[in-house]
This record gives structure tokens, C-alpha cells and sequence, in this order.
């Protein structure tokens, strides 16, 4: 399994929404606020998200947990641990 | 003989520009099958023909805007002959012969108003020049009456200072300008034309909430439904029960649609929205709903639409309650009858057998075209979407 760092990961959230956001800037992104309030996003672009970091990741982000993503820093750290655990 | 026209791909369509052609004379095409790609103010469609034959003619060239209702095309259907000959009905009574004066009866009007301007012949080189210069090709005049357009014409077009954007390289600014015009229109028309009629409805939606959450956890993140695909299956079950909202107005009378195009108002990025159709939604399953929704958003946001899809949703589904708002109250899409709408959905204190409780509930409304119906059928509607909510393993 492959690791990722803090760096990697954050890396890894900005192309996926890049991917469904292409105007975000990730200077832009203030990364204690939760992202819908900074990128237009619906329910739709967000699941496609979460199967990006999903296919990039191969962990599965069961919906209960889709509150640890609502910013980029609560989303670094959710995605770090994840990926950690399954070592 | 078969007549392609350019369809109306929307109430507030009247020209489409003819970007594409998929097909050419000699091709064998199928009921269905995308034949043309048509520049809209609402985006790039690709054009469907139902009917299905052999290509004779292609009667217009990509690049020009082109009335609704004009002949793009001739194909010719099972059993004909080639071209041109077949003015005269053949004496042989095929159904074919049986359909062909009615339509050929109702063309000539349209194509007359239209052949003056419409014989345009550009020399390609020419039409290469005006897209580079971003010269709109059909108000290129030639030096002489009836000559074919060349590069020189094209340059005194440029010069004189008439350029317009182009498909492909039409700025962000426009795009959205011709966006907004398009939904001017049709909104405008409806606040004009339509007396609508408004009901809400707080429905208990935790059945099907939590049901779903179950569903979901079942599922890996590739197979989730999204929380509006039992709503939307819920919402073209009970449009069967109230048929008159669900359908058109057009000519003075309610016309019902037995079957239920779901038209879908999706946002699209940047600004500005499409209601394509999920069709017979009412006969899907959810995992089917879920699989075209999802095709739907992923081409309105970043591929291109069919004409089917644009032009016959028989009522529209509006779900603002992601933004966090409580209730829509929408603007029919005319010829429709009715928008159906979906608000957020929230714990609220929930009054049951006397007792308060904190239930999960959304305010559905409706907007209703009272020419078509009225607010006891459009209350029936939504008692009938309440009830097929509280059974969501019924849905499936």
C-alpha cells in the first residue's frame, strides 16, 4: 500500500476538485472554512469527489463520515488517518 | 421521403446554428441516432433523428444558424428511390406514400419564407477566413447577387466591422449573456401566459432518509444514490395519479402525457440552468434514475445534451435544498403545466400522536398552471407524494 504525507494529500484533494471545479485556485482555498462555502459545489459534484479520492486513495469514505471532509484541513487530516490505518 | 427539420429543442428556441454534421449521403441512420450537432443559446445539443432510412441530401451547411422548423436534411426511408424523382407520390399505397403530402402540404410556407436568404453559397476557404476573424458567415453579402462568397467578401464583412463570436471561440461573457436571454425568454413568456398556482407541503421525509442511509452503507461510493433519486422516482409516481400536471398547454387545451419525462433542472456551472428529461421516470428503477441522472449532470456540466432530452419533458423537478433553502416556489417551463419542487431537508419538531418529536422533513411545493388544473387536484398531487414517501422500499 502506498503512503501518502499531509503534502501528498492535499495535493490529492485539489485535483480532485479540480477535476469538478476547474475555476478553484488552491491559493484561494481558506483552509479552515468548509469548502461549499467557498467553491459551488452540489450534492452530485461532492459524491463525484469522494469517488476521486476514493479511486486515487482505494479507501472507501463511508457517508457518515463526509462531515470530517467539510474543510481542506479537517479533510487533510480525515484522509491522512484513513490511509495510515489500513498500513 | 423523409424531412429532417431543425427541432425546437425548448420553448425558448428559435434558431439553432448547425455545427456538425455526424452523418452523410449514403449513410444508413437509425430511429435514435445522433445525426447533427446544433448550437444553442443553452449549449451544444446533439440532434436525434426518429425516423430511420438513408441519408439522400444534407440540405444545410455546418456553421449556419438555422430557423426551427427548416429542412437540414432529406433521408430517405425503407423502399424509396433515390432523390429527387419522388415528387409525385408513388402509386404503390405504402404507409410511407399515406404520410408524405401531409408534410409535404405543411413545408412549402416555411421553406419559402426562408430560400431567399438561406441559398447562401460560401466558398470554404472563405467560411475558414470568417471563423478566423469571428465574421458571422450568414450576413456576409457577395459582391454580386446570387455569387459565391469568397475571402474578399469576408474581409469587407470584417472590416465593416460586424464580427460576432464565434461556436468555438465564443467568450465566457456572451455565452452567459445568450444564456440569460434564452431563460428571459421563456420565464418571461411564462409569468405572462401562465396563472400559476402555488401549494407547499411539509412531508416527513425520515423514512426514506434513513432508508436510503442503509441502502447507501450497503453500497461502495461508485453504486450511492444521491437523496434526491427516491424523490424523484416518488415524484413521477404521483404525477401518474394527477396526470393533468403532467404534460403541455398548447393551443388553447390541456394535452396530459401518458408518459412521465422527468425534466431535471440541473445548475450549470458559472450560471445558468437546463431542465433535460429523464425518460418514463416513473418506470425506472432507482439505480436506473441514479445512472441517468448522473449521465445528465456530467454532460449538462461538461458534454452536450440530446435534442430528446431538451425537448420533451412533460413537467419539470426543481431541488434547491443543497443552497439550504426551505421551499421553491418555481416558474413553470411553458408549454408545461407544472414544476415540482424539493426544499431542504432538516430535523424539524414534528407533532405524532399528540406528542412532539424530532423528525427529518421537507417542504415540497408546487407551481401549477391553473388553465390545466386546479389547487384541489394540485393538493391531491402532493398527498399522493407524501404517501409514496413514507414506503420508500416500495420505490425501488
Amino acid at each position: 500500500m502506498t503512503s501518502y504525507n499531509r503534502e501528498q494529500i492535499r495535493d490529492i484533494i485539489f485535483d480532485a476538485l479540480g477535476a469538478i471545479a476547474p475555476e478553484v485556485e488552491p491559493a484561494m482555498i481558506a483552509p479552515e472554512r468548509p469548502l461549499r462555502e467557498q467553491i459551488d459545489i452540489d450534492s452530485f459534484d461532492f459524491l463525484n469527489f469522494i469517488i476521486r479520492l476514493h479511486e486515487t486513495l482505494g479507501i472507501d469514505i463511508p457517508e457518515k463520515d463526509y462531515a470530517e471532509l467539510l474543510t481542506l484541513n479537517s479533510a487533510v487530516e480525515y484522509l491522512t488517518r484513513r490511509c495510515a490505518a489500513r498500513e | 421521403m423523409y424531412e429532417f427539420r431543425m427541432p425546437s429543442l425548448g420553448a425558448d428556441m428559435e434558431a439553432g446554428t448547425l455545427v456538425e454534421w455526424l452523418i452523410k449521403p449514403g449513410d444508413e441512420v437509425q430511429r435514435g441516432q445522433v445525426v447533427a450537432v446544433v448550437e444553442t443559446q443553452k449549449g451544444a445539443v446533439d440532434v436525434e433523428i426518429w425516423e430511420a432510412g438513408t441519408v439522400d441530401k444534407l440540405v444545410v451547411e455546418t456553421g449556419r444558424k438555422v430557423p426551427v422548423g427548416e429542412l437540414l436534411a432529406l433521408l430517405r426511408t425503407a423502399g424509396e428511390a433515390a432523390a429527387t424523382v419522388p415528387e409525385t407520390p408513388a402509386a404503390a399505397a405504402t404507409p410511407q406514400a399515406a404520410t408524405a403530402p401531409a408534410i409535404v402540404a405543411a413545408a412549402p410556407p416555411r421553406a419559402a419564407a426562408t430560400v431567399v436568404s438561406a441559398r447562401q453559397r460560401v466558398a470554404p476557404a472563405a467560411r475558414k477566413l470568417a471563423e478566423e476573424l469571428g465574421v458571422d458567415i450568414a450576413a456576409v453579402q457577395a459582391a454580386e447577387p446570387g455569387a459565391v462568397i469568397s475571402r474578399a467578401d469576408v474581409e469587407r464583412a470584417a472590416q465593416a466591422k460586424t464580427p460576432i463570436p464565434t461556436v468555438a471561440k465564443a467568450a465566457a461573457p456572451d455565452w452567459h449573456a445568450q444564456m440569460r436571454m434564452a431563460i428571459a425568454a421563456a420565464m418571461s413568456r411564462s409569468k405572462r401566459e401562465i396563472p400559476h398556482y402555488y401549494l407547499a407541503t411539509d412531508i416527513d421525509v425520515t423514512a426514506v432518509s434513513s432508508w436510503l442511509e442503509t441502502e447507501n452503507l450497503k453500497r461502495s461510493v461508485t453504486e450511492r444514490l444521491l437523496p434526491v433519486v427516491p424523490f424523484m422516482k416518488a415524484v413521477a409516481l404521483a404525477l401518474r395519479e394527477v396526470p393533468e400536471l403532467n404534460g403541455f398547454w398548447s393551443d388553447g387545451a390541456a394535452r396530459p402525457s401518458a408518459a412521465v419525462h422527468l425534466g431535471m433542472a440541473i445548475a450549470m456551472r458559472g450560471g445558468g440552468l437546463v431542465a433535460p428529461a429523464i425518460h418514463d421516470a416513473d418506470r425506472k428503477s432507482l439505480d436506473q434514475l441514479m445512472a441517468e441522472l448522473r449521465d445528465l449532470i456530467t454532460r449538462v456540466r461538461s458534454g452536450r445534451l440530446r435534442s430528446s432530452e431538451m425537448s420533451d419533458p412533460t413537467v419539470t423537478f426543481t431541488n434547491l435544498g443543497e443552497q439550504g433553502v426551505e421551499g421553491v416556489f418555481g416558474v413553470i417551463y411553458p408549454p408545461q403545466v407544472a414544476i415540482v419542487g424539493l426544499g431542504r431537508i432538516s430535523e424539524r419538531p414534528w407533532v405524532e400522536g399528540g406528542a412532539v418529536v424530532v423528525r427529518k422533513v421537507a417542504t415540497a411545493t408546487l407551481a401549477a398552471d391553473h388553465r390545466a388544473s386546479d389547487g384541489h387536484r394540485g393538493g391531491l398531487f402532493l398527498a399522493a407524494l407524501d404517501r409514496l414517501l413514507q414506503q420508500p422500499e416500495k420505490l425501488r
